[in-house]
């Protein structure tokens, strides 16, 4: 049996999960989307081997993002005295004392809950890319990733990093590490992730495939 | 785009008039006894009218923990010459002075007007449940829609004081520091989004299909 990303089933009944219109569910070309008619959220969506691209700039955000905390993210020098700082740094700022808690918000907000989401959108597609049986727990699994979905806030991050290099820039001089250009990418990367990724789609392919 | 074929035209028809209950999660419909959604093990409640109360209080201790933010200093700068605490408003107030106005609206905007609007935003949505308002449903859910993508933007100036405390620490020549209002901030804005998740937009259109019939 091999696992489609196209909605098939003509007669199954669909709720907007926003405003709890039901719909029956019609079948998409590839680029087509169908909206809930009252309150126009997207509820299918359907992209040529969108499975097979989700997992895949997955794949690229856990690499670009293990790059992008290990490298130097930015340096500040003046007068002679240089300090370069990691994106583990910017998240770990927080931590002496009584702040360390926010420490920790800021890591996983960051760093930590963007690769986590790609992780386990990875365990949950990949065996439906090969059009295998999804692995064990994959419906948590997607159900952890969806919920992760606001706490995600690397895209904004990398806006706070702007208006921190206008703060400093008559303070100090900047100098960009790679670690700043990985970070650049990584949130052009999760935007096209995101687009990819079809919670309908998702639930359905891993009801489908477990009968 | 295509919009999708309403169960029976005309007027629309909803899960919960139908005998069904919806999965806010997978979207699968269910029949209304139903308490678990076997697709992907999520509660199911046709409506939860634990909802509203709910989303006072997150706003509450959201609102709460905004005094302080704006009250205390977020970031201790030292230099040579001086040491400074700036507020929120204190550092967009000081961006403006050196020219950068664009950077401090970013701020503005992010820490104060999205902050403030969010609180109304919510607390209108709330109330129009159970009182009779000017702005139609379909005006509400947008407003709703708003309120949910842009709330996480108010994070950008915790991730400042981070960015800049890391990195400004250059002995006694300068260095940054965090001020007490960063993690009541972001309290604040961890709040506040727990409140808006908290509300149910079906709830928007219930209220509008009891005053048509
Ligand atoms: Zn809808
Ligand atoms: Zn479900």
């Amino acid at each position: 049996m091999t696992v489609d990303d196209t909605p098939e089933d003509e007669g199954e009944l669909i709720a907007c999960p926003q405003c709890d219109a039901l719909y029956r569910v019609v079948s998409l070309d590839h680029g087509e989307r169908a909206n809930c008619t009252r309150c126009h959220t997207v509820l299918i969506s359907s992209r040529r081997r969108a499975f097979a691209r989700a997992a895949a700039l997955s794949l690229t955000v856990v690499v670009l993002m293990i790059g992008a905390t290990i490298f130097p993210f930015l340096s500040v020098s003046v007068a002679g005295l240089t300090n370069s700082s990691s994106v583990l740094d910017a998240a770990l700022a927080f931590a002496g004392g009584p702040m360390f808690a926010l420490s920790v918000a800021v890591a996983a907000l960051i760093v930590l809950i963007p690769i986590a989401r790609s992780v386990l959108v990875l365990y949950v597609l990949t065996p439906l890319v090969f059009g295998r049986k999804p692995f064990r727990h994959a419906v948590d699994a997607f159900r952890y990733a969806e919920a992760m979905r606001p706490w995600s806030m690397a895209e904004i991050f990398v806006i706070g990093v702007a208006v921190a290099l206008v703060k400093v820039a008559d303070l100090a001089r900047v100098g960009f590490g790679p670690a700043f250009w990985m970070f650049a990418a990584l949130v052009v990367v999760i935007v096209v992730q995101d687009s990819y990724i079809n919670r309908w789609t998702i639930w359905k392919a891993l009801d489908r495939s477990r009968q | 785009m295509d919009d999708m074929e309403s169960a029976r035209p005309q007027q629309t028809v909803t899960a919960r008039g139908s005998g069904l209950v919806a999965c806010t999660r997978c979207s699968r419909v269910w029949p209304a006894d139903r308490d678990i959604c076997g697709r992907c093990h999520a509660p199911l409640q046709s409506r939860d009218p634990t909802a509203l109360s709910r989303v006072w209080a997150w706003m509450a201790v959201g609102i709460i923990c905004y005094i302080p933010a704006n009250l205390y200093p977020m970031l201790l700068t030292q230099t040579l010459l001086s040491t400074s605490k700036s507020t929120i408003i204190g550092g967009a107030i000081e961006l403006i002075h050196h020219g950068a106005v664009g950077i401090a609206i970013i701020i503005i905007v992010a820490s104060v007007l999205i902050p403030m609007g969010k609180f109304v935003a919510i607390a209108y949505l709330a109330l129009s449940l159970k009182h009779q308002v000017k702005l139609s449903a379909a005006a509400r859910h947008r407003l709703y829609e708003y309120v949910e993508f842009i709330g996480r933007w108010s994070m950008i100036d915790v991730f400042v004081v981070a960015i800049l405390s890391s990195l400004v620490q250059l002995s006694a020549v300068a260095a940054i520091n965090p001020g007490p209002a960063a993690i009541t901030f972001a309290l604040s804005v961890i709040f506040t989004m727990l409140s808006a998740q908290s509300f149910d937009p079906r709830s928007i259109w219930d209220a509008e299909e009891e005053d048509t019939e």
